[in-house]
């Protein structure tokens, strides 16, 4: 297939080259791209969030409200309150949707899933291409979504980004907003799938000789398991989101008590993909953390088929244990008992990562390069937010703090933290394979020093404000808890700060263009992505790598 | 059309069409649950589904005494005053009884209403059986039409063997009346034909 597509065509440039690519690197550099740009914008609300919540009282939105919205000022604090919850909303779904699904999945995957693997591209490279062009025109929706009419008089959809009826559906937000953002999802769930379908074909079809699945490097394992949690949970998303665009439009009653429906059936619904989503959110990052610290302590992965293993039985059990999030839905007793249970054995499987990645630092011949520092910040705070996973795991703990902001503390650790510190960790360790160049060691160390602190220093006294008791998606709250609030938003304003370094950190590496070499991690990197030049050639793997012994890290 | 065989010699289209057909699968199940869960929850009377009794009686006498409340609920938009006779009955489990709800439209027009409909404690559910009920269809009322609706129902003996209805003494039957929705438009009216789950 290599030979036969690297004669047939040239190497196009410019627009042509990125807006009808076929070549898995250019979609994953786009995909990038679109992470960096939906990461911004939520990042951005999130500081406007934290902005408003620094001090008790309603005092930033009703004027970004005035500001984004045109609305009147003299119309009171509603408008901003209904932006405080538009902004919610949207910074949800673009995080997870726009920013790390795109980074992690279309980014990482598309580069160095072919690459790790020995094929000379994806499977079907134009159907790659049309995923990419799904999520860019989803994001184009969901945005705006947010410049229509939601709720009476109000622009945007501000029902969280569980999308909830009846506060979903025409009860609660009657306008076409909600359609724009379901919409949205349906694009960006098409984009996933079909993505996945790729990837998946790829990893079956396309391994080099002698690259059995035991011997395939970890990250395609976790890709692997994403991308089915992806084809298997989606869909159940889009049948979700389908029932209630048909009862918003055309007058069905899957949601609606008064016709026999029920609202409830949409929450078993949502998060029947809701969870397994948070898996496909972090399974990519355990993939690449694995690489990491086995590079930079220059030994393999302890237990590699545990590893694998550990993300089958981790996707497989993130698929049971969905009413986790609904015990106070009242489910019964029974039910309770068994999401309880189901969800502390995901403790397992993820504990042995953990200790893994532990066992392969343990006696390694560790070098603190800037990709090895974010892969120990990672497991780090993912361990964190793993903790008190367990701890909400408790329906009767639950009872407590279901919607507080200890939910949020723990959500964040393991994506906003986790999730993220695997993304960056990636971008630091691949960036000199994609571009060719070395960044700057010591801005990239302090861009994780900065937004460390940030992070932690943001979502750490969160804990302490869920179980105090203060309720999450709420503009204002008592002057108890004022204290924490405040310093959770100086940490926000400091994690903001961070990506100011990031962006220098890039821009110095393109600017000095220091050359990286093939392999600038030395022999702890086996894939074989450091088997090529930097970057890589726009067609890679014309003959095809044969993989003997058990070289698989 | 499941060729994931990893060793096999493999074309790309198989395994996507595997792919496809399985996140089709996922699609139509999605939808698949509502009837599924309706089936489920009628036949094990999950979550406080009461039974529908095909005899009229209990086959058997049981020992216990019990107390059943009764509840009722109108929606807003319908302009119906809805309540029971008596608001609360003592009675043996497999003995059969016979309850009233008194009905008035209160408006100038005639209105249609559905009931839905639910037991609690739920694990009361499977072992209250209704013989006959006004709530198993569309009900219609004039321009302040007056009514009274029976209800027949048993307690099923079989109660007295379960552990987890040992300290129950009371079950609340809740209703809820909706209004019918006119078929106004015409896409509302297979909707309208939906069965109350609950």
């Amino acid at each position: 297939m290599a030979s036969s597509t690297a004669g047939a065509h040239d190497h196009p440039t410019g627009v042509r080259r990125f807006l009808f690519s076929t070549n898995h690197k250019d979609i994953g550099t786009l995909y990038l791209v679109l992470a960096v740009i939906g990461g911004m914008v939520g990042l951005l609300m999130s500081i406007g969030i934290r902005a408003e919540l620094m001090y008790p009282g309603i005092n930033v939105f009703p004027g970004l409200a005035s500001l984004i919205n045109g609305a009147d000022p003299s119309m009171g604090v509603d408008a901003g309150k209904n932006l405080y919850n538009v902004f919610i909303t949207a910074h949800g779904v673009l995080m997870i949707f726009y920013m790390v699904m795109p980074a992690l999945m279309g980014g990482y995957a598309n580069w160095f899933v072919p690459i790790m693997i020995g094929a000379p591209d994806m499977a079907f490279p134009r159907l790659n291409n049309i995923s990419f062009w799904f999520l860019a025109v989803s994001l184009v929706l969901l945005v705006m979504s947010m410049f229509v009419e939601g709720a009476p008089g109000m622009m945007g959809f501000g029902g969280g980004w569980v999308f909830y009826p009846p506060l979903s559906s025409n009860i609660g937000h009657p306008g076409p907003a909600m359609d724009f953002v379901i919409l949205a999802l349906h694009l960006a769930g098409a984009s996933s799938i079909l993505g996945s379908i790729n990837i998946i074909t790829t990893i079956f079809n396309m391994r080099a000789p002698g690259m059995t699945l035991h011997k395939m490097p970890l990250f395609a394992w976790s890709m692997l398991v994403t991308a089915f949690l992806l084809v298997l949970t989606l869909p159940v998303l889009a049948g979700a989101i389908t029932m209630l665009l048909t009862d918003r439009n055309f007058g069905t009653m899957f949601y609606d008590p008064a016709g026999g429906g029920d609202p409830l059936l949409f929450q078993h619904l949502f998060w029947f993909f809701g969870h397994p989503e948070v898996y496909v959110l972090i399974l990519p990052a355990f993939g690449l953390i694995s690489h990491i610290v086995s590079t930079f302590s220059r030994k393999p992965v302890f237990g590699y088929l545990g590893m694998a293993y550990a993300m089958v039985a981790i996707g497989f059990l993130g698929c049971i244990v969905w009413a986790h999030h609904m015990y106070t839905v009242g489910l019964s007793l029974n039910a309770q008992r068994y999401f309880v249970f189901a969800t502390m054995v995901i403790a397992v499987p993820t504990g042995i990562k953990i200790f893994s990645w532990i066992a392969t630092m343990w006696g390694g011949s560790i070098s603190f390069r800037a990709p090895m520092i974010w892969a120990i910040g990672f497991i780090f705070v993912f361990t964190m937010g793993g903790v008190t996973g367990v701890v909400l795991a408790n329906a009767a703990a639950d009872r407590q703090l279901h919607e507080t902001y200890f939910v949020v503390a723990h959500f964040h650790y393991t994506m906003s933290l986790g999730a993220v510190f695997g993304v960056f960790a990636g971008f630091y360790y691949w960036f000199p394979k994609m571009t060719g160049y070395l960044y700057n060691e010591t801005l990239s160390k302090l861009h994780f020093i900065v937004l460390f602190i940030g992070v932690n220093l943001t979502f750490f006294p969160q804990h302490f404000l869920g179980l105090s008791g203060m309720p999450r998606r709420y503009i204002d709250y008592p002057d108890a808890f004022a204290i924490w609030n405040y310093i959770s938003s100086i940490g926000a304003f400091i994690g903001g700060v961070s990506m100011i370094v990031f962006f220098y950190c890039v821009i110095e590496a393109f600017m000095k263009k220091r050359e990286a070499g093939a392999n600038p991690w030395g022999a702890g990197a086996t894939t074989l992505e450091w088997t090529l030049p930097s970057p890589p050639p726009f067609h890679q793997f014309e003959v095809l790598p044969r993989i003997s012994g058990s070289g698989h890290q | 059309m499941i060729q994931l065989a990893p060793q096999t010699p493999k074309r790309p289209r198989n395994v996507a069409a595997a792919l496809v057909f399985g996140s089709v699968a996922m699609l139509a199940l999605s939808f698949a649950s509502v009837p599924l869960y309706r089936a489920f929850c009628a036949a094990t009377g999950f979550g406080g589904t009461p039974q529908v009794g095909k005899t009229s009686a209990a086959t058997r006498q049981g020992e216990r005494r019990l107390s059943v409340g009764f509840d009722s609920n109108v929606a807003r938009d319908l302009p119906w005053r809805f309540e029971p006779e008596v608001s609360k009955v003592s009675l043996r489990t497999g003995e059969t009884k016979t309850i009233y709800y008194k009905v008035v439209n209160l408006s100038d027009r005639e209105t249609s209403g559905q009931a839905a409909y639910n037991v609690s404690p739920d694990q009361a559910g499977a072992f209250f059986v209704k013989v006959a009920c006004f709530c198993f269809e569309e009900k219609r009322l004039g321009p302040h039409e007056t009514a009274e609706w029976p209800v027949v129902f048993y307690l099923d003996p079989a109660l007295e063997k379960e552990e987890s209805m040992r300290r129950v003494e009371e079950i609340t039957l809740s209703y809820s009346f909706y209004p019918t929705k006119t078929p106004a438009k015409a896409k509302t009216s297979d909707a309208a034909g939906q069965k109350p789950k609950t």
